[in-house]
């Protein structure tokens, strides 16, 4: 599965990221009021980094060996 | 004309039977009692035959065999080794340092004349 | 066209279909080709996280606080970030020790314990009994309402309606006897349920298909586009309130906290471990469901705000139950078809978390609960019952009856206190507690069975009386009182402010005590000793992963003869014999009766069985036959104390392997000096037989001289001759010298004893050598001795040092101008004499060199050019006999300035000569070792 340590590895610090991500205080600079693109800018940024970290571990996982 | 020998030998009673021996059978005899005089004498007295003892002061038979076989101007002198070390390894040595033969003492005397004289024939 | 029959006969249409899946890909497996061994089947399934929560309840959650859905399923995305490390070592742990649920992990982790697999399986069950009641409440409420259609009724609250017209008791019922149908129709060794799984997967699908024609039909069919839903939102004050959560530290405590609630939760769910770890075909399939498992959590949340905003924005004030908003939106809009789809999606939802729950429960509640129990049991003589695989089915059956009407018990007693979410939350919170004793058990060698036992039995009480008795008592089932004062009134008790800890919400205020108190207690308790046998071997299995599999468990052995009934009574016989068969061909034997009894077969046994009774029950199972080797008595003294047994084998190891490196170097050593010793002894007879030949040599040649030629003159002869004797001479003495060294050195000498004056011993041995130093005009000077010197010695050998010394000075003094003194003298303690010579000296490389056998330091001292006179045998001999008498002798000499041999001699010798003296006057025999 996990070919590598390097992928569990990288796998692991995408964790790290969304942890911070996903957390105060980051949380706290978006939860405010005002529209990004129409949608409430907490709303955007949880979908969009959440999208953008589940892309990330894709290519982790799916990318070319190395 | 008679063959020329040298005795190479550091046991003085050796040597007195091996100069007896040699002067009966009419050779030319030159006597050497430790490596480094076999050396000096064997360019002056330019023997035909050496018999030469392995243990021996200041230079070995060993060694003085494996001088006498890197000198071309020695290159015809035939060599018999004679020993009191029957080993096996110090016959194998001898012969590939150069030796024609190899004797073990104590000796035959008959065996040495004949040996003696079938490398001069 | 929604009526009650339609939905009804919709329902059993789709269970039917379910079950043709089912069966499908059983048949599949049964025939080698597997239909779910695929990565995105996997994913698919561990889509089983979803259950009518997702599907009803986050819809529910947004509308009561906005964002707050989420954390839920930001938890799992993180713990598939660690898969590399945490899942994908479960599973191969799992795998190589036929784990079957997450009891068997923890029991099988901390030393195969019946007793921690037992308190697991009560926690399980216990805690997820709310959400499996949660299930039935949201088929039975999405039932109800869809079947008032077209109207919009919210349904009675559940204690309300008569027992037999609940609909969530028939929902109870069928979901029980589908589960039974799915889960138990035979027994697997491995515990794998792959037509399930297939289900489970298709499932997956089917909700998500729902949940998304709904999302796309509110946002594009209602409204126009999302941006329109949130632009009306922001617009209505009450709705625009969940557009951002509190801005303030609890809140965010909250969030963080759900995100590591919902982390743990979808590894140590008993569904979530069934289907990630024991349902997985291969940890391959799991680099796959890194990303597609979490891409699944975030397709079917996108459109829960905007459904949820739509919903409030649509039914405002109008009493609707914003946990049915994804049912009632598109019913409120007459599209029939979409509802109908949408309840189906949500009976998909529900019958997949409770088929998995309820099979994983069941599984744990017969291995870890029921069958350890029974086969303690002796009345029952289950243990010697034949066939056991048919009770086992059985006891799984009544199990998921049994969970499923607890589940509908708790539906009725506290399921209308609370929203669907808050339900869920609280069984999270439940199974939290399993991640200290899972996490800690992976990576931690140092936890114990009771440190488990204690750290678990805490965090359920704290959960269960933090999280759990509130919940009764806010349904009104306990007296609410202990809630507002604390327990017997004492303040400090309050269940949900705990030692006086408020400001948190009832979940965090709940996890911050149990867990702490968990992992407290399991930490503590475990470190109150070492690990014993089992559970040091265990912890080497889990922590170092499946390879480091190397110690056996079993001692003992057992045969085919014993352990094939023994399986075949759990696994029925044609799967026990298939399963040796296999075995047998593993090990390249022919058929299975050729099965040697060894511990290798005993632990294929444990490890068949466990698949089927779980890890403990199959040890005690397995150990029923095992016949045991005898134990030694150091061996019963260890058992006493397992623990200093494992030290005490580590500490064995380490010595043994100490001692073993340093015998290799003794013998290494011992080996080398034997060999230095044949190269010696090689040498010495080359060199005695050179010694010996040499006086052979010119014996041989005279005599033959002088027997083939009669006529050589008489002064000839007569010189001959006198060679020949004085050859013959020398010939003798060399024999009796190494007789002498030999006798020696071996310690056979005889020696004499007594009270010996040193000057006169001089005298006597210059005497005795007068004709050579003359013949050689060589001086001899005694005038150095002092008078009266006595030692203890032999006076015999004591001479012959002072011979050996002397006529060996008298050898290298030079002719007419020799000399050589000799010098005698002594202090209370020794006496010391001193023979110099004037000749050429030996240089320091010799001095040591001329005490050996037959080192005359001819070949090495250059200043000698003559071979020296003698054996070579004399000073060795001297140095033998001055040290037998514990004195010492050695040379001084610079070359070119003569030589000084110098011995000094005990005045009263050592014990060498104590004792012979003795022995002596005993008239024993002197005969001596001098070592």
């Amino acid at each position: 599965m996990i070919r590598t340590r390097l992928v569990a590895q990288r796998l692991a610090f995408l964790f790290l990221v969304g942890c911070f991500f996903f957390n105060y205080p980051l949380l706290s600079v978006f939860n405010r009021g005002g529209d990004f693109f129409g949608l409430p800018p907490l709303y955007a940024w949880l979908m969009g980094s959440w999208l953008a970290l589940i892309v990330l571990m894709a290519q982790v996982v799916e990318g070319k060996k190395d | 004309m008679s063959h020329r020998i040298l005795i190479v030998d550091d046991e003085p009673n050796i040597v007195i039977s091996l100069e007896y021996l040699m002067k009966k059978e009419g050779f030319e005899i030159a006597v050497a009692t430790d490596g480094e005089a076999a050396l000096k004498l064997a360019a002056e007295f330019r023997p035909d035959l050496i018999l030469l003892d392995v243990m021996m002061p200041k230079k070995s038979g060993f060694e003085v065999c494996e001088s006498l076989r890197a000198d071309p101007a020695q290159a015809g002198v035939k060599i018999i080794m004679l020993t009191a070390k029957g080993r096996e390894t110090e016959v194998t040595k001898g012969l590939a340092l150069g030796a024609n033969t190899y004797i073990t003492k104590p000796f035959s005397t008959k065996d040495l004349i004949a040996q003696i004289k079938s490398l001069l024939a | 066209m929604l009526q009650g029959w339609v939905i009804v006969l919709a329902s059993f249409l789709y269970l039917g279909f379910l079950f043709a899946i089912a069966w499908y890909a059983d048949h599949r497996a049964d025939t080698g080709r597997s239909l779910i061994s695929n990565p995105v089947v996997y994913a698919l399934s561990l889509g089983v996280y979803c259950t009518t929560w997702t599907f009803y309840g986050s819809v529910g959650r947004a509308a009561a606080s906005g964002i707050g859905f989420l954390p839920i399923y930001l938890g799992p995305t993180l713990l598939f970030a660690l898969a590399g490390f945490i899942l994908h070592k479960m599973i191969r742990v799992a795998k190589a020790n036929r784990i079957t649920s997450i009891a068997d992990f923890v029991a099988s982790r901390y030393g195969k314990s019946q007793l921690l697999g037992g308190l697991v399986t009560v926690i399980a069950v216990v805690g997820v009994i709310p959400y499996i009641a949660l299930q039935l409440k949201a088929v039975s409420n999405s039932f109800a309402i869809l079947s008032s259609y077209p109207e919009i009724i919210m349904p009675a609250t559940a204690g309300a309606v008569p027992l037999f017209q609940d609909s969530a008791l028939y929902v109870a019922m069928i979901l029980a006897a589908f589960t039974i149908l799915f889960g138990t129709r035979h027994l697997d060794a491995t515990e794998r349920h792959e037509g399930m799984v297939a289900a489970i997967a298709v499932e997956s699908i089917v909700k998500l298909a729902a949940f998304l024609a709904v999302g796309i039909f509110v946002v594009w069919g209602i409204h126009e586009g999302v941006g329109d839903i949130f632009a009306q939102a922001a617009a209505v004050p009450e709705v625009a309130r969940r557009l951002a959560t509190a801005d303030s530290p609890a809140a965010y405590g909250t969030w963080g906290t759900l995100i590591f609630l919902s982390l743990f939760a979808s590894l140590l769910l008993p569904r979530q471990f069934q289907i990630a770890v024991v349902e997985n075909v291969d940890a391959k399939h799991l680099s796959r469901a890194v990303w597609m498992f979490p891409l699944y959590l975030f397709l079917i949340n996108l459109f829960v705000l905007p459904v949820a905003l739509a919903g409030m924005l649509h039914f405002q004030g109008a009493g609707v139950d914003a946990d049915t908003f994804v049912l009632t939106l598109p019913m409120a809009h007459q599209h029939e078809a979409l509802a109908l789809f949408v309840y189906i999606g949500g009976l998909s939802a529900a019958t997949g978390m409770v088929i998995v729950e309820t099979i994983a429960l069941s599984t744990m509640v017969c291995n870890d609960l029921v069958m350890p129990a029974l086969l303690r049991l002796p009345i029952l003589g289950l243990a010697a019952r034949e066939d056991l695989s048919g009770l086992l089915l059985e006891i799984r059956r009544w199990a998921i009856a049994v969970i499923l009407g607890l589940g509908y018990l708790y539906f009725r007693v506290a399921g209308e206190a609370y929203a669907l979410v808050s339900i869920g939350l609280i069984s999270f919170a439940a199974v939290a507690q399993f991640a200290p004793v899972v996490i800690g058990g992976l990576f931690w060698k140092g936890g114990t069975r009771d440190g488990a036992l204690a750290g678990l039995a805490v965090g359920f009480v704290l959960w269960a009386y933090t999280l759990l008795l509130p919940s009764f008592a806010k349904s009104g089932w306990l007296p609410d009182g202990f809630i507002a004062h604390g327990l017997f009134g004492i303040e400090l008790l309050r269940p949900q402010h705990l030692f006086g800890l408020t400001g948190l919400d009832e979940i965090t205020h709940c996890l911050v005590w149990s867990l702490l108190a968990n992992l407290g207690a399991y930490i503590g308790v475990s470190l109150q000793r070492t690990p014993n046998v089992r559970e040091a071997r265990q912890a080497t299995l889990f922590v170092g992963g499946a390879e480091a599999a190397g110690m056996s468990a079993w001692r003992g052995s057992a045969g085919v003869a014993d352990l094939l009934p023994l399986a075949s009574r759990f696994l029925g016989r044609e799967r026990a014999e298939d399963a040796f068969f296999r075995h047998a061909r593993e090990r390249g034997l022919h058929s299975m009766e050729e099965l040697p009894s060894d511990t290798r077969l005993v632990n294929f046994a444990e490890t068949l069985l466990a698949g089927a009774i779980g890890s403990a029950s199959s040890r005690a199972m397995v150990a029923s036959v095992v016949t045991e080797e005898p134990l030694g008595i150091d061996e019963v003294m260890n058992i006493l104390d397992e623990a200093s047994q494992v030290r005490a084998y580590t500490r064995e190891l380490e010595q043994k392997s100490l001692e073993l490196r340093i015998a290799t170097g003794e013998l290494r050593e011992a080996n080398a000096r034997l060999r230095e010793l044949d190269r010696m002894k090689d040498d010495f007879i080359s060199t005695v037989t050179h010694e010996l030949r040499t006086p052979l040599t010119s014996i041989r040649a005279f005599s033959e001289m002088l027997h083939e030629d009669p006529k050589i003159d008489l002064a000839q002869r007569t010189r001959f001759l006198a060679i020949i004797v004085s050859e013959t001479v020398r010939l003798s003495r060399l024999i009796n010298q190494i007789l002498d060294l030999a006798k020696l050195e071996s310690g056979r000498a005889e020696w004499t004893v007594a009270a010996v004056d040193v000057g006169e011993v001089i005298r006597e041995a210059a005497d005795s050598l007068t004709v050579l130093f003359a013949e050689k005009r060589v001086m001899l000077d005694l005038d150095q001795c002092a008078a009266g010197l006595s030692v203890m010695a032999d006076r015999d050998r004591l001479m012959q040092v002072m011979v050996n010394l002397l006529s060996n000075a008298l050898k290298f003094v030079p002719e007419d101008s020799g000399c050589v003194k000799v010098g005698a003298g002594g202090t209370t303690d020794e006496v010391r004499v001193s023979v110099t010579d004037n000749g050429p000296g030996i240089h320091a490389a010799d001095h040591e060199v001329i005490f050996d056998k037959f080192r005359q330091g001819s070949g090495t001292t250059d200043v000698l050019t003559d071979k020296p006179q003698g054996t070579g045998l004399g000073l060795p001999i001297s140095r033998q006999i001055v040290e037998y008498f514990n004195g010492r002798l050695w040379v001084e000499s610079t070359p070119g300035s003569g030589a000084t041999f110098v011995f000094t001699l005990p005045r009263q010798a050592g014990d060498n000569s104590q004792t012979a003296h003795e022995d002596a006057a005993a008239g024993q025999g002197p005969k001596h070792n001098d070592n």
